[in-house]
């Protein structure tokens, strides 16, 4: 078997707050094979951005910092780069996609420039050939008319199409790993489908791998080969995704699912909410994040921090009790 | 059944049970898009609601799905006359409210409130919990005396979860789905018949939003409570509404009951809609045919010829372009403007 595309390890990042010193994301570890679509799922507040940007190098410092852990990408440790070396890798073999297009996106210059300038800059192609390229870009994103669009400017783009030429610039220098942070929250319904469909397709046709970070159970049942799940800065349980969904072995995992309301579930019946709020960083509990919102709870739980282990190939939680849906 | 159940709310209306809360006829509101300084002209008009009829019986919800730009959140708006109508009737509990004016609303505004999208922004961050749940009482003179004010709050913090001593904190102190709650208790200080809720899980947590939908739920039931409930979470809506409407572009294009519209989607639409939204089972999902409906919703300030939806229907016939499909009642609360069904 091949080695992964990417490799994290003991992925730790901290920020200095007002109240203290918070531990965003900790001692996170997955791996994502080439061509494969792995999905973090998490509530605000769970890491899963946080772990997105550190992988990056992109965590403000100060006030955050990251604090261990390894980032292996093609053979080489992210986090041991320097400045120059992270920034030949970032928007070339790693690209990124936010949420808002609106403010990703420089109001003052024209989409073709925004779009050639990773060819040029990466690539080294003179701006001419770059431009073209960036063309060629906006008809794979499905931008209609693509040539005159060049031209223009975001604000004269639709909420959707925006996000299509954020999706043009990941793809510019053909990288081997995009990441998307909650690519579709801010748009419409059937946009979302349209824009998760999209790239979904390119990186399947380009063989790229794919880490999605979304809220939303329904996107990553419908995308995702792999789901982590994550809660108060660490991953609670990850699994292949058909196995996650029919046997969720995480309290929380198994909360979710029952909480969400489904198109084919039961209208009208009452929903099994988790109980409580989502963890304050700042105040963690000592044991499992979770534990104050746990059924299953136990002394354990409250004491001792639940180890990631693995239960199956591939299906792993960090919970003291054996629980099933 | 209900009325007996919910004594302190029907004081509005008394011994009324099973009548029509609120019936929209025709409704249109627009919004002229003006140009110039001193003198000023009409250039546009944003036709946000465009000729919209539907009635909602006491104690169901009613859903208003859609995309932005449907017209969803301004129909509530004119409802509440927050918005002024431009055409049409509203009717509330059998009373013509379209031309109220600010002092005939007034007694009207006690009977249907509402709770907003956003519980950061909608609570005044320098009140205490206890005034803003208690404004409304303030200011409708409800309560004769301080200590009836208190145990009304109270009575009202216990009512959606909150424990009546953190009245005396402020809105930061609270989490965002607590800070709903707080919405929901200053929505229900004077005993409303309507509550108009407006995306009011969309900005939550999504472990938090099954508490809240929960709490709409039995405050329904308890309260006799008539809802409507405007969201674009189909799987939301579809969980709390008993009858739902689905608007594009200022229009209903399709209304029917919660279970009818579920399993049989008539309106070309409404099954984008449901075809977009995934599913949480990924072998579901791998079996559901995907017919991802192209385009983005147009402008409401010069909407399409004919069927504002043409340009996007996978159905579209020659007609859809040119002629415009009006509201056809199929029978048994069901109605649909499509051309595909309309009935010759």
């Amino acid at each position: 078997m091949a080695e992964p595309l990417l490799q994290v390890r003991n992925l730790t990042t901290r920020f200095n707050t007002e109240r203290g010193r918070i531990t965003a994301v900790d001692q996170v570890a997955f791996d994502i094979d080439a061509g494969e679509i792995v999905a973090i799922v998490g509530e605000s507040g769970s890491g899963k951005s946080v772990t997105a940007l550190s992988l990056m190098r992109l965590i403000p410092n100060p006030p955050g910092r990251i604090e261990s852990g390894e980032v292996i990408f093609e053979g080489r440790d992210l986090l041991k780069l320097d400045d120059v070396g992270v920034r030949a890798i970032r928007g070339n073999r790693i690209a990124m996609i936010f949420q808002e297009p609106m403010s990703s996106l420089n109001p003052a210059l024209s989409v073709g420039l925004q779009v050639a300038e990773p060819i040029n800059l990466h690539r080294g192609s003179p701006w001419a050939q770059a431009y073209e390229a960036a063309k060629d870009l906006l008809g794979r994103v499905r931008i209609p008319d693509a040539a005159r669009r060049l031209a223009s400017f975001p604000h004269q783009y639709s909420g959707g199409m925006r996000q299509r030429v954020m999706i043009a610039m990941a793809l510019a220098c053909q990288p081997r790993l995009i990441i998307a942070d909650e690519p579709t929250t801010a748009l419409d319904v059937t946009v979302q489908a349209q824009i998760l469909d999209l790239i979904k397709e390119l990186t399947r046709e380009t063989g790229s791998s794919l880490l999605l970070i979304t809220h939303d159970l329904g996107v990553v049942a419908r995308y995702a080969d792999r789901v982590a799940v994550m809660y108060g800065g660490r991953i609670v349980e990850s699994a292949p995704a058909r196995v996650l969904y029919k046997d969720p072995r995480h309290p929380y995992t198994i909360g979710l699912m029952a909480s969400v309301p489904r198109l084919d579930g039961d209208a009208g019946r009452r929903l099994v909410p988790i109980e409580g709020q989502p963890p304050d960083l700042g105040e963690l509990p000592l044991g499992c994040a979770f534990s104050p919102r746990c059924r299953m709870a136990s002394e354990p739980c409250r004491s001792a921090r639940p180890a990631l282990t693995e239960l199956a190939p591939q299906h792993w939680k960090a919970c003291f009790n054996d629980v099933r849906l | 059944m209900s009325g007996s159940e919910a004594p302190q709310v029907n004081q509005a209306a008394p011994g009324r049970s099973n009548d029509e809360v609120v019936r929209v006829e025709d409704l249109k509101v627009h919004f002229p898009l003006l140009k110039g300084i001193i003198m000023q002209r009409r250039v546009a008009t944003v036709q946000a609601v465009d000729g919209i009829s539907f009635v909602l019986q006491r104690g169901g919800t009613l859903g208003l799905v859609g995309e932005s730009g449907c017209g969803k959140s301004t129909t509530g708006l004119a409802i509440l006359r927050m918005l002024e109508p431009t055409a049409g009737r509203i009717l509330f509990e059998g009373e013509d409210i379209t031309a109220y004016d600010k002092e005939r609303m007034r007694p009207i505004r006690r009977r249907m409130q509402m709770v907003y999208q956003d519980p950061y922004g909608s609570l005044n961050p320098r009140m205490k919990v206890r005034d803003i749940i208690g404004e409304p009482l303030a200011v409708h003179r409800a309560t004769p005396t301080a200590n009836a004010y208190s145990e009304r709050v109270s009575q009202l913090m216990r009512l959606v979860g909150l424990l009546p001593d953190m009245a005396e904190r402020y809105p930061h102190e609270f989490s965002g789905g607590q800070r709903q709650r707080i919405g929901i208790a200053r929505a229900l200080a004077l005993e409303p018949s309507l509550v108009i809720c407006d995306e009011p899980v969309s900005a939550l947590d999504v472990s938090i939003q099954a508490q809240v939908v929960n709490l709409f739920m039995e405050l329904q039931e308890r309260l006799g409570l008539t809802y409507i409930f405007i969201a674009h979470n189909l799987a939301v809506v579809r969980h709390i509404s008993d009858r739902i409407a689905v608007m594009y572009l200022g229009r209903i294009v399709e209304i029917a009951s919660r279970a009818e519209l579920y399993k049989r989607p008539l309106h070309p639409y409404t099954e984008a809609l449901l075809a977009a939204i995934p599913v949480a089972d990924p072998e579901i999902e791998a079996r559901r045919p995907r017919q991802i409906v192209k385009g983005e919703v147009g402008s409401a300030l010069n909407p399409p010829s004919g069927c504002r939806f043409h340009p996007r229907c996978p159905k579209v016939m020659d007609k859809c372009r040119s002629l415009d499909p009006l509201l056809t009642d199929l029978g048994a609360g069901r109605a649909v403007a499509c051309h595909l069904h309309a009935t010759a």
